[in-house]
Formats: structure tokens, sequence, C-alpha cells
């Protein structure tokens, strides 16, 4: 059986898996529809546009996002990976409530923390005001950071990003046996030996998954740049779309942006090659947190504490001062509808991305054929691309679909079906699982790659199908990681604006659209209510998400 | 292989039933979610709208418009151009009767991608003045902002500076704030330049303005309204709106501000100030082309008009109609009177044209 599961000839393949192999690649195909119709704009003869961008343009975009992208992933990489060693290796005042507090970040959407920043540090705002005020300086007199640069966008992106990296790199120490962090203590390493030399590794797969979803995320984002005035790849593709009106060109610039992100991908795979990095040994030992005294404690207590109060505590305290300001407008009668229609759209959206995620994964684990491999890769790209784009993706396949039926009813039988799908919430929750399958795929590949083939075996060679193993053996053991994923989507979705704004149905509102539609007239103030209510919708699951992984601590009974 | 298909169905079977959900709550409060088969005889009690207007500017219009005549309105907001593209894709099948958006750039774009259809109307040709509407009928203004150039009083004498080609004049070296050439408003108004001056002219004229920036663009206007009063710029170019929406608005501290502010209607001596409109036409894919028309020309009467001008601080398309207090505080004002259809057409040129001249 082990030889079968590694094989690369679907031949060999007993029946059972040429099932999934079969229904995982028409899933990836489906998921990868919209991709696919952007890249096939390459095919497309390019125009005089390409010489005005190579002209003027494009060197710009590709440094400032070159710069944003290792901005970000650095920032995340410093922040998520202390935090999370500090928190589940050492103990120290705060440990406790901080393990979940440095989560929240995660709830804010990005646009809305890089406009409550601007709001208080831009020149006209309060903190300048004051300091003008206070010391008597006039204009040109000092010097003060400028929010709204590339160095803003990338403390404004890694600060609502980081937790991608701290969430599952954490989950992963925790899950590390300590055995072998104890073997490596005995064979004479320091602590901090024990880290880099073991902890660390071990964890890498973590670390990189979070750091794929903070890149994408950060290579999609249009509404931060957009607003610090930072062209990057993303501003350009929506400046040749709208500004040029050359669907083309944008087309085009988007296929490259997904084929650069490929190759990151593929790299990265290709680096980590044949290492493994679930466990071998079914000790499990309590880890014995490091005590932290005196001022390593204040030291480590401030490390956790600044990205919280920062990514979070400022942000929301903006907020709920803009909510104040303006509750008598904001709280409108529809307040709650738009908030049941977020929560149930969020959850929907989870559920398909989950399940999806679940079926692509273990079919790769079951026959890791290049398709399937493929497949899966292309299927999970969506992430890196703007809401945008993915709801142009999608609108295009599904009004064609939909045309040509009412079309070939139209023919044969004289009536007309009009539009089946487009402009359905099926529509909208098929953009959201385009752009958001990555976010989960990834969580339960790693998942899955935790627990042991052998597992499989035994389980195979016990009578279970490939179907039982996956609910009977693997879905129990990964519990946590799935709760992670859906809330992961959950908390997505819940962010989600251009493609909501694009796809939804007639009379249908969201939270972030509507703090979108204030903050897009300048009305920040108003944005603070809906943009609050999205925060605190996404609250909830990321507590719920902390006590997970609280408990996936390896060896501890859930 | 049967295990597998089963848990697909059963997954297909969750996801539908699922979608299915939103919908019909949907309708329980009056909301038609038209995932069901568009009926064959002509539906005369609704309307369906797509619109780049945010929805709570046009609901309270919209909500007299149904109170009015009985007619059930549906909505979808968005950013124009995605709307556009929407609209393009779902093809004659299209249920939007109507497209409403902001910037005549955008309408003519509309136009051109086919999914507007012809209206010839007694009552819009004659309500409105030919400048606010297409020639050939596709589009409608229904509301006007102008594009003038705004000052901090105290700090300029506003008889300094008459024109906009006099924004790029070395007096002003480090003085001028303005949004980012991405922005459509920036867009048209460099293309009123170029219908104007010429191509020629007017790149040297952005050459000129970008050296003049106190900063590198960035924000909307507003933020260069509130820049300019901190001290950062002392001129800005926003739209009017923008200014009376912070003088009428929540915010004590935006109140302070937008009171600092003057307005120069620039170019009164020749061609006047740069206005722009939000319009709307009729879909082609529709149907349902009375009721569309019977909303355009109700959105010109006198009542929806002067909320325009009361509620966004917009002037009015429909010269009967009085402007609100805000709006004459800032005086009477020559517009440009190029037909604004123009500024569709040459909208390509004025992006690449700031691109040259390095407007960020």
């Amino acid at each position: 059986m082990p030889s079968a599961s590694l094989s690369d000839k679907t031949s060999w393949l007993p029946n059972d898996n040429r099932g999934w192999n079969l229904t995982s690649v028409l899933i990836a195909l489906l998921i990868s529809i919209p991709l696919l119709v952007i890249v096939s704009f390459l095919l497309q003869p390019s125009n005089e546009n390409w010489q005005h961008l190579w002209d003027y343009l494009l060197t710009d975009y590709l440094r400032n996002t070159l710069i944003l992208a290792v901005g970000v992933g650095l920032g995340v990489l410093v922040i998520g990976i202390t935090t999370a060693w500090l928190t589940s290796m050492c103990d120290f005042p705060g440990r406790h409530w901080l393990s979940w507090a440095l989560l929240l970040p995660m709830a804010i959407p990005a646009y809305i923390i890089a406009y409550t920043y601007t709001g208080m540090l831009e020149f006209a705002g309060p903190v300048q005001s004051s300091l003008r005020h206070f010391f008597g300086w006039q204009t040109q007199d000092y010097w003060f950071p400028e929010i709204r640069s590339l160095g803003g966008a990338v403390c404004m992106l890694t600060l609502v990003l980081y937790p991608y990296v701290y969430m599952l790199t954490r989950a992963a120490f925790l899950e590390q046996s300590t055995c072998a962090l104890e073997v490596s203590r005995t064979l004479g390493k320091s602590p901090w030996g024990s880290f880099y030399k073991v902890a660390l590794p071990l964890a890498r797969p973590a670390i990189i998954t979070g750091l794929v979803l903070a890149l994408m995320e950060t290579l999609a984002d249009y509404g931060t740049v957009q607003y610090f005035g930072v062209n990057t790849f993303t501003t350009g593709i929506f400046r040749i779309w709208f500004g040029m009106g050359d669907s083309v060109t944008a087309a085009q610039l988007s296929a490259l942006l997904l084929l650069f992100v490929f190759f990151l991908i593929l790299i990265e795979k290709y680096s980590r090659g044949r290492a493994r990095f679930h466990h071998t040994s079914t000790r499990y030992n309590q880890i014995k947190r490091i005590q932290l005294k005196g001022w390593r404690a204040a030291l480590a207590c401030l490390v956790c504490l600044l990205p919280f109060v920062l990514g979070f505590l400022l942000p929301a305290f903006q907020l709920s001062v803009w909510t104040v300001m303006t509750a008598k407008t904001s709280f409108t009668t529809d307040f709650l509808r738009l908030f049941s229609n977020s929560l149930l759209l969020a959850i929907i959206a989870a559920l398909i991305a989950v399940s999806l995620a679940l079926v692509l994964a273990y079919s790769k684990r079951l026959v890791a054929t290049p398709l399937v491999k493929t497949a899966t890769q292309t299927a999970a790209l969506g992430y890196a691309l703007p809401g945008t784009i993915v709801a142009v993706g999608v609108i295009i396949p599904f009004a064609w679909f939909d045309n040509t039926i009412d079309q070939w009813l139209r023919d044969h039988f004289n009536l007309s079906s009009g539009l089946l799908l487009s402009g359905t919430l099926v529509a909208l929750l098929f953009a959201y699982t385009v752009r958001f399958l990555s976010v989960s795929l990834q969580a339960v590949d790693a998942g899955l790659q935790k627990i042991k083939p052998g597992m499989d075996d035994s389980a195979r060679s016990l009578g279970l199908k490939p179907l039982g193993v996956l609910t009977k053996i693997h879905m129990p053991l990964m519990r946590g990681t799935l709760l992670t994923a859906l809330l992961l989507v959950f908390v997505d979705v819940l962010k989600e604006l251009p493609a909501t704004l694009i796809l939804r149905p007639f009379n249908f509102n969201t939270l972030a659209v509507r703090a979108y539609e204030m903050a897009n007239d300048e009305k920040l103030a108003l944005a603070g209510a809906p943009a609050l209510l999205i925060v605190l919708a996404g609250i909830v699951p990321v507590i719920l998400l902390s006590s997970v992984i609280n408990r996936a601590r390896a060896g501890q009974q859930p | 292989m049967k295990s597998i298909t089963k848990f697909s169905c059963f997954l297909l079977i969750i996801a539908l039933s699922a979608c299915s959900k939103p919908a019909e709550q949907s309708n329980d409060n009056n909301v038609v979610v038209s995932t069901e088969t568009k009926p064959v005889v002509t539906e005369t009690t609704e309307l369906n709208i797509y619109s780049a207007r945010q929805e709570h500017l046009l609901k309270p219009l919209l909500d007299k418009f149904s109170a009015n005549n009985g007619i059930k309105v549906n909505l979808v907001s968005g950013r124009a151009d995605a709307l556009l593209q929407r609209l393009e894709s779902e093809g004659q099948n299209s249920e939007a009767d109507v497209f409403v958006t902001t910037d005549a750039g955008r309408l003519h774009r509309a136009k051109t991608a086919g999914v507007l259809q012809r209206v010839e109307s007694q009552v819009l040709t004659s309500t409105l003045p030919a400048q606010m509407r297409d020639p050939d009928g596709y589009w409608f203004g229904i509301s006007q902002r102008a594009r003038p150039i705004m000052y901090v009083k105290g700090r300029v004498d506003p008889t300094q500076i008459s024109t906009y080609e006099q924004l790029a004049d070395e007096q002003w070296k480090g003085k001028i704030c303005i949004r980012s050439s991405g922005n459509i408003y920036n867009q048209s108004l460099v293309a009123s330049m170029i219908e104007s001056n010429g191509e020629e002219a007017t790149e040297a004229w952005a050459r000129g303005l970008v050296a003049n920036l106190a900063r590198e663009p960035k924000g909307g206007d507003r933020d260069q309204i509130r820049a300019a009063v901190a001290g950062e710029c002392d001129l800005v170019v926003a739209n009017t709106y923008y200014l009376g929406g912070m003088l009428m608005g929540d915010v004590e501290e935006d109140r302070t501000i937008a009171g600092q502010i003057g307005i120069i209607w620039p170019n009164q001596n020749d061609r006047g100030t740069h206005v722009n409109v939000t319009g709307v036409g009729v879909t082609a894919a529709s149907d349902n082309r009375d009721v569309a028309i019977q909303f355009i020309e109700f959105m010109l009467s006198e009542e929806a008009q002067s909320h325009y001008a009361l509620e966004n601080a917009e002037y009015p398309v429909v010269s009967s109609v009085a402007q609100s207090d805000t709006l004459k505080n800032w005086g009477e004002f020559r517009a440009d009177a190029l037909t604004l259809a123009r500024l569709g057409e040459l909208n390509a040129d004025a992006t690449r044209l700031m691109d040259r001249a390095g407007w960020k």
C-alpha cells in the first residue's frame, strides 16, 4: 500500500483511489476556471499600452511591489515567529491572554487599518496637530514619518497579516513533541540552539504556509496601496483596466502576477524536497515552559503586547470613537440585516472551502500524481489575485454559461431561462471559494502532513475505504486543523470586499460593503460602525481559534 | 468510487441548499433575488438598477420614486467599472434596466461598450441642457459637480490665480495638493484641458503642476482639503461636494476645517470651470424601458434635483431648480460648456499623458 500511495502511475492504483483522483482533478478544474479565463488573455495580441507600461510605469510597479512583498515578508516572519515562540515556550505575566489577543489583528481588514492610522497620524490628524500645538512647531519645523507611503503600507499590512504566521507557527510549536526538544537539550544545545536547530526547522512547513498566505494577501491588496498612493502591480492592473479601458493588457498583467506566484510556490515546494514533517515518536511529554523573570519577563511581555496594541487596540479604539460620534446616523434599521448577511455568507463559504480542501488534500495524499498536484496547486492560486480580478474571472464564464443555455432554450423550445447563476449567491460563493480555497487548503494540507502515513496503512489493512480513513481517522485527528481552516476562511470572507461588491444579487448588502461605501465617499467616520462590527464578528471565531490551538498541545487530551 | 461520488453529491447538495437559503430569506423581506426564470410578460412594477453611486446617496430618492409610482426598485451598487464589466458580460439577459454612474467618462465607456440603449424623450431633451446629456440619447446627466481650485482663507490672495493653467506657474512651487492621476476626476479634468489647449500644451502644464506639488499625490479630495488647512499646502483641486459634505457632516473637526476654505472659480474669462455629471442610461438589455424612462424623468424632477442639492451639495442639472444655501454661498460661476461626452473620448489619452508627466 505505501508504494501505491506514492506511485506516479495511475494504472497501478486501486479503483478507490482513481475515483478520488478524478474528483479532485474535476474540482480543481472547476475552481481554476476564473484563473484560466484571466490567463487566456495572454493569448490575445498585446497592444500599444504595453509600450506605454514599459516606458513609464512598469519599473515603478515592480520596484514597489518587490519592496512591499519583502518588507511585509520580513515583518510577519519576525513578529510572527518571535511571539509564537514566546507564548508557546516561555512563561511571563500576561502570556495567557496575550496568546489569543495576538490573533485579533486578523479581524481587521487591511484597508480599514490604513484608514484609521491615516486618520490618526496624518498631518492634519490629532497626533501631529497636538505635537505642533504643544511645542509650537510650524509646518516645516519638524520631521514626522509619512504614514501614506510605501513604508506605511508595509507597516499596515504587516500588522494585520502577521497573525497568519503567528497562528500556524505557534500551533506547530505546541504540537511538536517536546521529546525532540529535550533530546536536543540533553545533547548539549542551549535553549536558543535548540530553537534554531530543532524547533524552527521542524516548524518550517507551518512558517512557510503562514508566510505564503501573508504574501499572497499582500500581492492581492488594492485598498491599502491605492489609498496610500503607492503604485504596485495591483494598482497598475486597475489603472490599465479602468483608467485606459484596456481589459486585455490588464488581464495580461494579472496573468503575469499569477505566474510569478506559481513559481514562488514551486520554488518553495522544490526547496522542501523530500523532507517529511510528521512525528515519528508516539511519546509526548508536557512542555515545561521557561519561566521568565524580571526584565526578561517585562521584555517578553512588551514584545507580545506591541503587535496587539498597534494591530488591534489602537485601530479598534479609533473605530469606536467614530462609531460613537456617528451613532445617530449609523445604526439604521437594516444594520442587523447587514450583520446576518455577512455572517451567513462567511459560514457557508467556510464550509464549502474546507470541504473542498479536504477532498483535494486527501486525494493528493492518496494519489500524488503530477496531474493531481498541479491541478491542486493551480486551484489555490486565487488568493494572490485582487478580488475584483477574480470577480471578473467569475462573471465572464458564468454569464457565458447562462447565456448559452438561454440561447439553446430559445432556439429549441422558444423559452428563455434568463440568467440562471449570474447575479445570484451561487456566483458570489463560487468567487469566495476561488479566492479563499488556498487558505483552507494550506491549513488542511499542513494538518494531513503531520499524520503518519502508517496510520492510513493500518486503517486500510483493517478494512476501511479511503473515505472511511478520511472521516474516521483523519478528520477526528485534525479537528483542530479543520476548525482553524474554517475560521480562517470565515474571517476572510467577512472582510472580503471587491468580489462581494460586484457579484452580489440585487438589494444584498454586507458589513464590508457598507463600510466601503462610506469610506469611499470619504466619510471615514461613518465607516466606523460597520467596520467595528466586522471586527467584533471576527473576534469571536479568533478567540475560538486560539482555544483550539491551545488544546492542540501534543500529548494532551482534547 | 461509489463512496466518493456520494460524498461529492453530498457536498454539492449542502452547497446548493445553503445557497438558496439567503435568497428565500431575502424574499420574506420584499427583496427579489431573481434566480428564477425571467417572466416572459414584462413586469412593469419593478425596476432593477446597477449603480456606481453609493446606496446611501441614492436610497432616499429611490424610496420616493417607489412611493410616488408604486414601482419596486431593486439595487446593486458597486464600483463603476466592475459593474460595467458585469453588465457587458451578462449581455442581453442582464436583469438591469438602468445603469447609474458618476463621471461622463464612464458614461461614455458604457455607451461604446454597447450596454446602453438609445432613448428619445421629449421631456428629457427639453428639461436637460444639451451639454448635460449624450448627443445620441444614450445617457442623461442627473446631477452636477464642479472641480474648482480651493484655497486656505487668509493665506492666499484669491485674485492671484484665476485659471487651471496658472497652477503650473513657478509661484506655486510646493504649494499645491491634488490626488492621484488614477482618479477619474483628475483624468476628466485633464481631458477637458486637452480638448481646450491641445495635448502638447497640456502635457507641459501637467509637468509644471507635478513640479509644484507639495507632496506626492495620496488620499482622496477631503484629504487634500485637510492637508491644506493643516498647513501642508495652500491650493487644492477638489470636487465641490466633498467640501460641502465636510461643511454639513457630523464631524465637528471637519466642519471647522472646511470653514477655512474658499473657492476660486477658474477660467471665468474663457472656457469656464470644469464640471462633470452623474448620469444614467437605460440598459440595452432592458425590456422595461418605459419604467426606466419614467425613473430618469423622476430624477430630473424638482423634488429629486433639490434633494441632490440639499443632501449632497451637488449642483442640479436643471437650471430652474433652486440651489441650497451652501451652494449659493460659493457664488455663481460659469461652467465649461464642453460637451461632456468628449471627456470620455479623451479619457485614455489623458491617463497616458499624466503618466508621461510623472503624475503619480
